[in-house]
């Protein structure tokens, strides 16, 4: 009985099953009738038109690249642009021997070792019916050479094309960056993002730089032709076209002027300088000396130009005012002035007696002043101005490292200040929790004592001293630095600003700045470090001068600058802003190897200010001598 | 053992009709790569290659009782769920998505084990909880569907996750999942869509609607399905001839030795040519019924079932694609497109039917 029902169940379940594997095969029936007929309407009902498509004309989609957008400074002075030239290009389905044709038009133009490489490359990487350049930058002689002989040449024809150009070269290589032709890498990029559709048709993509960084606003949109073409590949008629659209000219708050006067005034000197206006974070100048020529990478770098860039020890490649990470030294003090008001650890009044060293409680060692013997009874208001390193060691190790921290981080000390370039480094603002982190070490109380000098663990990039400068100038309120003022669309003539917004507020109290302005005045002034520098200007300089110690001194060696490799030499900073009352300009000034802040960055950063609040051009342009300043930092 | 002895114990556990429709699409394959590659043999013989990999694989599996397979199901399915997991925190990039595994030795794409593992797994656990089926069942088979799913979504991998779901829709549907659930959820999908649609990005509405309408995107994958629509409708009713395809051989076909092959086929051989392909195909879609239907067990159904509807699926997917009615989801034509995995894949699920279809009189007593 009971067999007997499991036996009626298995039964029934085998004729469900049934069931439903009829209403499968009546599904893929139903799947096959669709394909049927559409097979049906492609190959007979639409047959003519697709054999029309198909033999006598093929459509052809081609790309139509946009023209990149140009970058301009903030007065409209091209700083990169677009010229057309004139290229030789071949297509290689219509040449019948392609070593022959290119030792052909050797004969009547200038084709060298390099050109036949690239051809090469480009004809491993074509793409179907590609013409591929084998020279470009046909002068107009070589024009008239080969049109004069161009029966000879089937498949080879002189196109006109545009070519990217940097009218400021090395000047602002460092800032615009450059295009290069794209390679593997960007591919996978570009399909990564979904852009490769937009890229088809383009050789060339932003490597560094603003090129790099605006990309996207720079590029524009690609445009497609639907042309037909006859079975030689030969466009015949034009079926449809959409447009491309020109990529975003970036509109930049540098100025042109300014930025070369600043990169001659460093003479011989490798360094940086970032100028920012500190009312709303616009960059006026971005500076790292030495610069290279980015044109030498459009279409490649030859080994040679590559490896003479690479391996020069002034590394011209580097970055220095985005990407270079020096200690601050002394241009740390009134940040630490205002952290020791802040943290009331120093009353402006109190002084202290500067024998020319500090020792920490109980131990024997020596932090030496840069001046032997000291700087007698300091204050806070000489400390600045006299820089006077004892008054600082005691201060710091009063603070400790966790409110220096705390308050050098909110001012943007140790982090990226978000500069619309890619590749900013952070700089290093130690704490005890960095310490354990990266030596497994506990933080020791003469750590604390060198960071107050900003030696130590303590690095800053040029253009993070900037923006804490900035954000000092303008009492406390940061605005986010930015080198692109406007984006202007070649679409719609509709312009987007982009906007100037305050980041933070410090909430500084009034007499604080007050006391640390006013004795950033006096550096300028007699008796101040950057006195000479400052002397017969105008307008009043804040300012302080800042030396990084490239090698470390043994306990009771002398620094003596003449005696010492010239790469070993100290760095030289100064960090300034003017109208010291009412702000225009903040700047910071980095001479390696320089000295002296006072000597040797002081009077780079005295022209460029010079120049933005007077308009006074130095004449002639300025050829600084490699002379060392009386002053020390 | 003589020869002839031999030779039985080698096709004792081949289905020989299955054997012959796999083997003409299979010839189909050698002879239309042949021509893509402009009446090259590297293609050919490359994928002859994967044939006779993906051919011992099959002979090996079909060899292999059934109870041995079953016991597969759960080892297979965890090592797929392992290597997704693994995919989506190691996986390499490569053309926008995450769908490759680099093992150091070889790069795997864990979502083809999947084909495989996820219809297997599921009729594994049908077939555990046959005696006592209720909603719940159908509720955890779902789950296992869904988990590797989400995760080849998240890839993104639309297209295989699609087909994929479209396996195991079939086991549930095949073990009897009740109409009233199945048209609930219809409905409830249907009802979604609006809301789904609303949620999107610009930029992911932007995408779907390309998917629709190639046109907008004729510099990109829309430039694939007008190129092949028109070497299709070019071929007319007897097609350009062999060699002649004018569409394949002036290079205006994209992927046309992999997911656009078809539209190399129908340019050459037109109407007929396709009608002749659909029924080989047929052919082996309803040798594969009959084997489903003659099944001895419920785990033996479920799959014979899934493995020959997901096979007509996949068919019906590349030449609706490649002929313009859906959208371009990178599906290959089922043992015609050249490709190793696939030709394995595939294989292996073959292997399985037959495997059903010749060990079922061992097991029926």
């Amino acid at each position: 009985m009971n067999k007997h029902v499991e036996l009626k169940n298995h039964q029934r379940e085998i004729f469900y099953f049934r069931l439903r594997l009829a209403i499968s095969i009546g599904f893929v029936l139903v799947l096959l009738s669709v394909l049927l007929v559409r097979f049906f309407y492609l190959q007979v009902v639409r047959h003519s038109y697709y054999q029309t498509l198909a033999e006598s004309n093929r459509i052809s989609i081609v790309p139509i690249v946009p023209n990149r957008g140009m970058i301009l400074d903030r007065n409209g002075v091209v700083l990169a642009h677009n010229y057309s030239g004139y290229t030789l290009e071949i297509t290689p389905n219509k040449t019948a021997d392609l070593e022959d044709t290119i030792n052909e038009l050797a004969t009547l133009v200038e084709i060298t070792h390099k050109d036949r490489k690239r051809f090469n490359k480009l004809l491993a990487e074509r793409r179907n019916f590609e013409t591929l350049m084998i020279r470009n930058r046909l002068t107009d002689e070589e024009v008239a050479r080969f049109a004069a002989q161009q029966y000879r040449f089937p498949g080879v024809e002189i196109k006109a094309r545009l070519f990217r150009n940097y009218p400021y070269g090395a000047k602002t290589a460092h800032l615009i960056g450059y295009i290069g032709r794209i390679n593997q890498t960007d591919v996978e990029q570009l399909e990564e993002n979904d852009l490769a559709a937009n890229y088809r048709g383009s050789d060339y993509i932003g490597k560094t730089g603003l090129e790099q960084s605006y990309e996207s606003e720079l590029h524009g949109t690609t445009g497609v032709e639907q042309v037909e073409v006859d079975s030689g590949g030969r466009a015949v008629r034009m079926l449809s076209r959409t447009p491309p659209s020109s990529g975003n000219t970036l509109v930049l708050s540098i100025d042109a002027k300014l930025q070369e006067i600043a990169e001659q005034s460093f003479g011989n000197y490798r360094g940086a300088l970032v100028a920012i206006d500190p009312n709303n974070g616009e960059v006026l100048a971005f500076v790292s000396k030495p610069g290279y020529d980015p044109s030498l990478f459009i279409d490649g770098i030859d080994t040679q130009n590559w490896d003479e860039l690479n391996n020069s020890p002034d590394t011209p490649l580097n970055n220095r005012a985005l990407r270079g990470q020096y200690p601050p030294g002394s241009t740390v003090k009134p940040f630490m002035a205002l952290a020791g008001l802040y943290y009331n650890t120093r009353s402006p009044g109190h002084t202290i007696g500067d024998p020319g060293y500090f020792n920490l409680p109980g131990s024997g060692h020596q932090y030496r002043d840069w001046k032997k013997g000291g700087h007698g009874s300091v204050d806070m208001f000489k400390s600045i101005v006299v820089s006077c390193d004892t008054y600082y060691y005691g201060l710091a190790n009063e603070l400790g490292i966790d409110n220096i921290y705390n308050f050098l981080s909110r001012f943007g000390f140790g982090k990226k200040t978000g500069l619309d370039l890619e590749g900013e480094t952070s700089g290093l603002l130690p704490s005890q929790e960095w310490k354990m982190r990266r030596y497994q070490q506990k933080w020791y109380a003469g750590d604390t004592v060198s960071v107050g000098i900003g030696q130590g663990y303590n690095l800053v990039t040029p253009m993070q001293l900037a923006y804490t400068t900035a954000t000092l100038a303008n009492n406390g309120v940061a605005y986010k630095p930015h080198l692109v003022r406007e984006v202007r669309s070649s679409r719609s003539n509709e312009n987007r600003l982009i906007e100037s917004k305050p980041e933070f507020d410090l909430q500084i109290a009034p007499a604080h700045l007050d006391l640390v302005k006013r004795a950033m005045v006096a550096v300028n002034q007699p008796g101040g470090t950057a006195a000479g520098a400052a002397a017969g200007a105008p307008y009043r300089i804040a300012g302080k001068t800042g030396t990084a110690q490239v090698i470390a001194m043994k306990q009771g060696e002398k620094y003596d600058a003449s005696k010492i490799d010239e790469r070993h030499r100290d760095h030289a900073w100064f960090i300034a802003f003017a109208p010291a009352e009412q702000p225009r300009i903040a700047l910071v000034v980095l001479a390696e190897n320089g000295g002296h802040g006072g000597g040797t960055a002081a009077p780079i950063a005295r022209k460029v200010m010079d120049y933005y609040l007077l308009g006074k051009v130095p004449q002639p342009l300025p050829d600084t001598a490699d002379k060392e300043g009386e002053e020390h930092d | 053992m003589t020869r002839r002895q031999l030779w039985l114990r080698f096709i004792t556990h081949l289905d020989l009709p299955l054997l012959l429709g796999i083997g003409l699409l299979m010839l189909v394959s050698l002879l239309v790569l042949y021509s893509a590659d402009n009446a090259g043999w590297g293609r050919p013989l490359s994928q002859l290659l994967n044939i006779v990999v993906a051919f011992t694989c099959m002979w090996l599996i079909a060899n292999l009782p059934l109870h041995y397979l079953m016991r597969t199901a759960v080892p297979i399915y965890a090592l797929g769920m392992v290597l997704l997991i693994g995919v989506a925190l190691f996986g390499e990039i490569s053309h926008g998505a995450r769908r490759w595994l680099n093992l150091g030795v070889i790069t795997i794409q864990p979502s083809e084990l999947m084909k495989i593992g996820i219809p297997l797994m599921m009729a594994w656990y049908f077939e555990k909880h046959e005696a006592t089926l209720t909603l719940k069942n159908y509720f955890v088979a779902t789950l296992l569907l869904l988990m590797p799913v989400a995760l080849i979504v998240r890839q993104p991998d639309l297209g295989t996750a699609v087909l994929i779901s479209a396996s195991g829709f079939y086991v549930l549907f095949l073990a009897g999942l009740s109409w009233r659930v199945l048209g609930g959820v219809f409905v409830a999908a249907l009802a979604s869509v609006p809301v789904l649609w609303s949620m999107l990005h610009d930029y992911q509405r932007h995408r779907i609607e390309m998917l629709f309408d190639p046109s907008q995107d004729a510099l990109g994958k829309g430039y694939h399905t007008i190129q092949a629509t028109i070497a299709v409708g070019s071929g007319g009713i007897l097609g350009k001839g062999y060699l002649n395809g004018t569409q394949t051989h002036l290079d205006f076909l994209p992927e046309r030795t992999t997911d656009f092959i078809f539209a190399v086929y129908s340019e050459e051989f037109g109407l007929l040519g396709n009608l002749i392909l659909l029924g080989i195909y047929m052919f082996v879609i309803g040798r594969g019924f009959i084997i489903t239907a003659n099944a001895s067990t419920y785990f033996t159904r479920l799959m014979a079932g899934s493995i020959t509807l997901t096979f007509a699926t996949y068919a019906f997917v590349n030449m609706g694609m490649v002929s313009g009615i859906l959208p371009v989801v990178g599906v290959p034509l089922p043992l015609v497109s050249y490709g190793g995995t696939s030709m394995l894949t595939l294989l292996l699920g073959f292997g399985m039917l037959m495997s059903i279809e010749t060990h079922k009189k061992l097991v029926k007593t």
